[in-house]
């Protein structure tokens, strides 16, 4: 829903078929549009953090036992590069409202950087975990979760990566028309924060 | 002249027929795509309801198959709840948002059209389900586990799948409905002045995205159980299918107003404008929805009195359940106040209107007794329960759906509905679906359980008169077809303000051009002054005048 949203520049109505009734270029409704659309997201996480507070409050012992120890270092490293990201990436706002758009392109650059970093790391404590999907409740309920997030993740860098393809053409983002950056912003602020939650309820408490 | 302008105006800004087969992001004809689909699964839903209660006319299983009969009810259920009445409401919404407030489309046409777009797949889907291994779903529409993880993977995974394609739609439409309601009203109109079914389209929007997402994550997690082996719901490999009702009744509970609330809003327009009064508290009806929403999304539980919820939890879900009747009292008083001493047309959607109210009111009453924890656990998983809820969404929602549905239907079509034929559908309705659902309370209270197909003989003769009900809401759709068909044809012109309403959809002509007004339209009066002049008088002569002050006369 994003990718279509920020397809148009700030100003501009998509051609309707036919009538004039688009308002889909008004920055201000897209801006709505996708908050509200996040609040629809935050409740999917709601509805999954909630089903793992209630297992983790009914069940005898948690993780059940057998089940591996999470390690802390790679993934606190993550959530510092991902926390780190966020405001990187409200640099590149700042740059864009300054009209600098190699600024924009830099700082958006290496927040791409950072999220691919994430999302290898990630991989990597996937892959040296000794417990599989089905292993126990846990188990899945990691997986559920942190897979989910890593689907958050991948499709605020797609958006991240599609405002650096659509920087490239000159005065497609300007101090004055830039809200395909706010939206990639506001989505990458939101995945951010959902992990700061997850994080402290599946790996701290 | 008036006419000449009209019909030329028309002529050149009318949408053709095919347009209504693509991809076309005019609000007007999403509307009228939902429209159509919702009624094309109502017909189809409706028919596995009639499957259902020829069985269940005797107490053998001799109709269909014990098998056959729960894929015909879980499909009944899922296709009459995703199907119908939430895109019906969709449809309205569709329609007459943007009509209402003066805009000239939804502020994201393009997603409006894919929102729609997805909710045919989902039903084509969940039709063929029929033909996969194992056939269609067999847990019911609330498919809970462990059931439906051991009743055949195929047919309930792609269960899962369209849920999942129309929920998607649902909070898509939900995005769309607020954003337009907050940002694209005409100047003069605050939200106070706004048509009382928009406040219900945004006390339904708030509830769909702050719930339907938690059905969905249910749906993923109850996928991941029947495809890759996990246990989030599976008791065996140490899963709470618990955890699943809850996350299911999060959404479900306020499913029940995502289905009510639209059509408690269109009773809200319909009433005053056929009874020639201002609607009695406005602010109040308005409100009121936004409490429902409210209410709705801390109620769930009520439906797991029986599954394990210790003592102190459940008087807080009964307390909270009873307080719901407080709004919703609220809309009832106000809506017999509205229609008290008003100079009442009696035509065929004020017949629905008042149907709706008395229906509505009995499903609401049952509610109440439900929401009591002990009456609960006596008649849990019972016909009553049955009962209870077809008055609320068959007598309510059905019945505000058709009232909304011949309201709009000139502004829709541009011509009038055949009254004699309509009141004819009113009344086989209204006394066909009494005969069916009434006597299912009986039967809960003598004990008989929901979703069988085998029963004691005992219960056989208020069956038959059930069935009986049923097949009488079967012909009542006779009358509806014919209607819709021959107005379509051969119905008088409309013109654009026949019923003489005070809501903006009125003052273009009728069907609407395709740019919704030629020029912006004039906020004249509230949505509901009727005839009351500056010291409040109320008069036919000051509706008439009001009326041509801004020209919206024109018949």
């Amino acid at each position: 829903m994003q990718g279509s949203a920020i397809q148009q520049p700030q100003g501009t109505v998509p051609e309707q078929s036919g009538h004039h009734g688009g308002h889909e270029g008004h920055p201000d409704h897209r801006l709505f549009g996708i908050a509200l659309f996040l609040v629809a997201e935050s409740s999917i996480f709601l509805g999954l953090f909630t089903a793992y507070i209630i297992y983790k409050t009914i069940m005898p012992v948690w993780p059940p036992e057998g089940t591996p120890e999470l390690e802390l270092l790679l993934p606190g490293i993550n959530t510092i590069i991902l926390v780190s990201s966020s405001f990187v990436m409200h640099k590149g706002q700042t740059a864009i409202k300054k009209n600098d758009v190699s600024g924009l392109q830099l700082w958006f650059g290496i927040t791409a950087v950072m999220g691919i970093i994430f999302l290898v790391g990630q991989m990597y404590e996937y892959f040296h975990l000794e417990m599989g999907l089905t292993t126990n409740l846990f188990a899945s309920s990691f997986y559920a979760l942190t897979g989910f997030h890593g689907l958050h993740v991948t499709f605020g860098l797609l958006l991240t990566l599609a405002v650096l393809w659509r920087s490239r053409k000159p005065g497609h983002y300007t101090s004055e028309s830039f809200f395909g950056v706010e939206a990639a912003e506001l989505y990458w602020h939101f995945v951010d924060v959902i992990w700061i939650i997850l994080f402290i309820l599946v790996y701290l408490l | 002249m008036t006419i000449t302008v009209e019909s030329t105006h028309m002529e050149h800004q009318q949408r053709k027929w095919t347009d209504y087969f693509t991809f076309c992001t005019d609000h007007k004809v999403i509307g009228i795509q939902y429209l159509v689909t919702s009624f094309a699964f109502y017909f189809i839903g409706g028919a596995f309801a009639e499957v259902l209660r020829t069985e269940l006319a005797t107490a053998d299983p001799d109709f269909v198959t014990p098998a056959m009969y729960n894929q015909f009810m879980t499909l009944h259920g899922t296709i009459m709840i995703f199907l119908w009445i939430v895109p019906a409401g969709a449809a309205f919404a569709n329609y007459l948002i943007p009509l209402m407030i003066g805009a000239d489309d939804m502020a994201f046409p393009t997603l409006n059209a894919v929102a729609f777009w997805l909710t045919p797949p989902g039903g084509i889907l969940l039709l063929l389900s029929f033909f996969v291994d194992g056939g269609a779903a067999q847990a019911g529409w609330t498919s809970y586990p462990p059931l439906s993880l051991i009743s055949g993977v195929w047919g309930q995974e792609i269960w899962i799948l369209s849920v999942l394609l129309v929920g998607t739609s649902s909070i898509l439409g939900a995005i769309n409905f607020v954003t337009t309601i907050f940002k694209m009203r005409i100047k003069d109109m605050d939200l106070h002045s706004m048509p009382l079914f928009c406040w219900s389209m945004l006390a339904t929007s708030a509830l769909i995205l702050l719930s339907t997402p938690v059905l969905a994550a249910a749906l993923v997690l109850l996928s991941f159980d029947l495809i890759a082996g996990t246990s989030f719901f599976n008791p065996t490999g140490g899963g709470d299918p618990v955890v699943y009702q809850h996350m299911f009744w999060f959404y479900s509970h306020p499913a029940v107003y995502i289905m009510i609330l639209p059509f408690f809003g269109l009773i809200s327009d319909v009433l005053p404008v056929h009874a020639r009064k201002p609607i009695f508290g406005y602010r109040a009806i308005a409100y009121s929805s936004l409490a429902i929403s409210f209410l709705g999304l801390i109620v769930w539980a009520h439906h797991m009195f029986t599954s394990g919820t210790p003592g102190w939890l459940r008087i807080f879900f009964m307390a909270a359940t009873m307080l719901i009747a407080v709004p919703t009292g609220i809309k009832i008083f106000s809506w017999c106040a509205t229609i008290w001493g008003g100079k009442i047309n009696l035509n065929t959607a004020m017949c629905f209107g008042i149907g709706f109210i008395a229906t509505f009111l009995m499903g609401g009453l049952t509610g109440v007794m439900l929401s009591s924890v002990p009456f609960d656990i006596h008649v849990h998983d019972t016909y009553f329960v049955v009962g209870h809820f077809h008055y609320v969404l068959f007598g309510g929602a059905a019945m505000g759906l058709f009232a909304g549905f011949y309201h709009w239907f000139p502004k829709m079509t541009g011509r009038m509905i055949n009254e004699p034929l309509g009141k004819a559908h009113f009344i086989l309705l209204f006394i066909g679906l009494n005969i069916t659902f009434l006597p299912m309370h009986e039967l809960g209270l003598l004990g008989m359980n929901r979703r069988i197909a085998l029963y004691d003989i005992e219960f056989q003769p208020l069956n038959q008169l059930c069935t009986l009900g049923a097949y009488l809401l079967a012909v009542s759709t006779v009358p509806f077809v014919i209607n819709v068909f021959l107005s379509l044809v051969k119905g008088e012109k409309a013109g654009r303000n026949p019923w003489r309403a005070f809501t903006l959809e009125w003052q273009t002509s009728s069907p609407p051009a395709i740019e919704n007004f030629d020029e912006e339209p004039v906020l004249w009066a509230g949505p509901y002054d009727y005839g009351t002049d500056s010291e409040g008088v109320n008069s036919e002569e000051n509706i008439e005048d009001m009326l041509a002050e801004v020209g919206a006369n024109s018949k």
